[in-house]
């Protein structure tokens, strides 16, 4: 690490961060419609994004700085392993291609801002929709605080983090800064802020992943070389290795397969979705979101590059800030680092957006305050999307960095539990909302006291999201193991209830609203199997 | 929307077959880890474990769009033969 600040470095970082800022601020006037003060337009950016606006959004939403500092830092200590964020990637867009449109309809058809508002209005059930709801906003918390993390990586390789000799106040005050206006704009511009900035963030992350991807390996003598330095280190550290060892391979499926069904379960995977304008821009979006997977894989491949540069950090996250700061001349790694630190900005607002309009739905106007107007409701989200942010904020500063990772670890387990509830009612009303009530809070605990279980050389507990999965064996993905269990528990229950005639609730929606695709009359009513059953 | 019952085309088609095995394609792929967990043979010095990856990114992507417009297709035909009998 050089010594100091990095003057260049810094000053072009700075000049982005302010250009996005004012960015930010402007883009509330971007597309105003008449009705400014519904949650709709603060929350959604009215419903009114075309596919490309949308897939900026969705890209800069789904791709978070975090992404890019933790995949490459995984492959950095343990090589192919951590590679299971491409074909993870990969899945997502067959799976999502079947199911978004018909959550897009029907939300459409119905007004509705969350999963959360789904499962009351197709279940009947407030206990059920408060489930997922607190599932959503427990998720989200440490993923908006991990986007701290990736900053602050950043600013620490810049030299501008502080030391260990400077006061806390003086270390944390550009992340304080950063982070205060990110609120601001949030506040006062919605969704449209994120969706706006989305576009800065992506071209410039597209331009450091293509210009790295050539530039890094022809001054390090080409992938040969570096795929060679990176196995001889994992084979003097004992630990990784080039490709999964047959016991990984488990693993490695499991993981891929968990995390794809788990991403769309986040509250803001769904709020981006929903901004968009119909139907047709989800399904088409889901045929080029894959570029970004592709700039995954690529990015991904970095990690090796750290090896094979020499870069040697103890925390894995700094691996990647670090390898820029090394290969590049420093007005382009003050790119780079700009990039990544767009990259947290996006994703925070729009996170800090879907964990307010979950409160504001579905605890205060379903708990609190039922005959909340749309001015309130708004107002509300305001306001906790700032409370988020501060609780966010504080985590990070006053919590050890582990403990906010441990807790997006569980989160992904956890939002992997509204799955059924979410899915399954896109599809068929025949599960019974308490089996799935019961199945969601088996599948959470479960899956909390498995990874509570989990050591790690470092740490005693929640050392990994791995674990053997019981009656098969092998090691897996402790999230799809508590799904399965989730799922298992859903089916019987629903049996057992049915069997009891337990009430059923109210369904407020009818077969054809999944289908229905607003402003567009060439599209007809679509009857997929499983809905044409479904109501009978 | 389709208020009025009318004989609908069957539920399962030639065409949604071809749809849902573009669909289900990548997971057979990509979850069978040990058909790919090998380094050669490599390219450009890439491992075969990763550039085999970084191509199912470009094959999923094909076969989605290739879902997306059958879909398309099966919609609109839909849409033009509601109220006939052709099935």
């Amino acid at each position: 690490m050089k010594d100091g600040v990095n003057g260049v470095a810094l000053a072009v970082f700075i000049f982005f961060f302010l250009a996005v800022t004012v960015m930010g601020f402007l883009a509330a006037r971007w597309r105003r419609a008449d009705d400014e003060h519904s949650l709709d337009e603060w929350g959604l950016g009215g419903r009114s994004f075309g596919t490309w606006i949308t897939w900026f959004l969705l890209g800069g939403d789904l791709y978070t700085a975090y992404t890019f500092v933790a995949v490459p830092a995984a492959i950095y200590a343990a090589g192919a392993a951590g590679f299971f964020a491409v074909p993870y990637t990969i899945l997502v867009y067959p799976l999502i291609f079947t199911f978004l449109p018909r959550l897009w309809s029907v939300s459409h058809k119905h007004g509705y801002v969350t999963t959360s508002d789904f499962v009351r209005g197709r279940f009947g059930s407030k206990g059920l929709s408060l489930a997922v709801a607190v599932t959503g906003i427990l998720a989200t918390m440490p993923y908006i605080a991990l986007q701290l993390v990736g900053i602050q990586a950043v600013l620490d390789v810049m030299g501008v983090g502080g030391g260990e000799n400077t006061n806390w106040f003086m270390k944390d005050l550009p992340l304080l800064i950063a982070f205060g206006v990110l609120a601001a704009y949030t506040y006062s511009s919605g969704l449209r802020a994120p969706a706006l900035i989305a576009f800065v963030k992506d071209t410039l992350i597209y331009i450091v992943i293509a210009v790295a991807i050539i530039y890094i390996p022809i001054k390090l003598g080409g992938f040969d070389e570096i795929f060679k330095a990176a196995g001889d280190k994992y084979t003097a550290a004992g630990a990784g290795g080039i490709v999964p060892a047959e016991a990984g391979q488990w693993t490695y499926a499991t993981l891929a397969l968990g995390s794809a069904l788990a991403l769309f379960m986040y509250p803001h995977s769904i709020t981006a979705t929903l901004s968009s304008r119909s139907r047709n821009v989800i399904r088409r979006n889901t045929t080029i979101l894959p570029l970004y997977s592709l700039m995954l894989g690529l990015l991904a491949l970095l990690g090796f590059m750290a090896i094979a540069a020499g870069v040697k950090v103890t925390n894995g996250q700094l691996a990647i800030p670090q390898l820029f700061e090394t290969m590049f001349p420093d007005w382009f790694a003050g790119v780079a680092f700009a990039a990544i630190g767009i990259g947290a900005l996006v994703p925070a607002a729009i996170m800090s957006i879907a964990a307010a309009n979950l409160f504001t739905r579905n605890i205060y106007k379903d708990f609190i305050k039922p005959d909340a107007t749309p001015q309130q409701e708004t107002k509300v989200s305001k306001l906790v999307s700032l409370l988020v942010k501060v609780g966010a904020l504080v985590f990070v500063l006053t919590m050890d960095k582990t403990v906010a990772i441990n807790f997006q670890l569980l989160g992904g387990i956890w939002i992997l539990q509204t799955f059924p509830a979410l899915v399954g009612g896109l599809f068929t009303r025949w599960f019974h909302r308490w089996a799935l009530l019961v199945g969601w809070a088996v599948g959470m605990l479960y899956g909390t006291l498995a990874a509570y279980g989990v050591a790690s050389p470092t740490q005693k507990h929640f050392g990994g999201s791995a674990k053997e999965i019981p009656g098969i064996g092998e090691i897996g993905y402790i999230g799809l193991t508590a799904f399965v269990l989730n799922v298992v528990v859903t089916v019987v229950l629903t049996f057992a209830f049915r069997a009891f005639k337990a009430p059923e609730g109210i369904d407020e929606t009818s077969p054809e609203d999944y289908t229905a695709d607003a402003g567009d009359p060439g599209v007809e009513a679509e009857l997929p199997p499983a809905t044409a059953g479904a109501s009978h | 929307m389709s208020d009025v019952p009318e004989v609908k085309p069957p539920a399962v088609t030639p065409v949604r077959v071809v749809i849902a095995l573009c669909l289900f394609a990548p997971f057979v792929a990509m979850l069978w880890v040990g058909s790919y967990a090998k380094t050669d043979p490599a390219f450009i010095g890439i491992p075969f474990f990763y550039w085999y990856q970084m191509l199912w990114v470009l094959i999923s992507t094909a076969l989605t769009m290739i879902a997306y417009k059958l879909w398309q297709r099966d919609q609109r035909a839909r849409a033009t033969t509601k109220g006939g009998v052709e099935a």
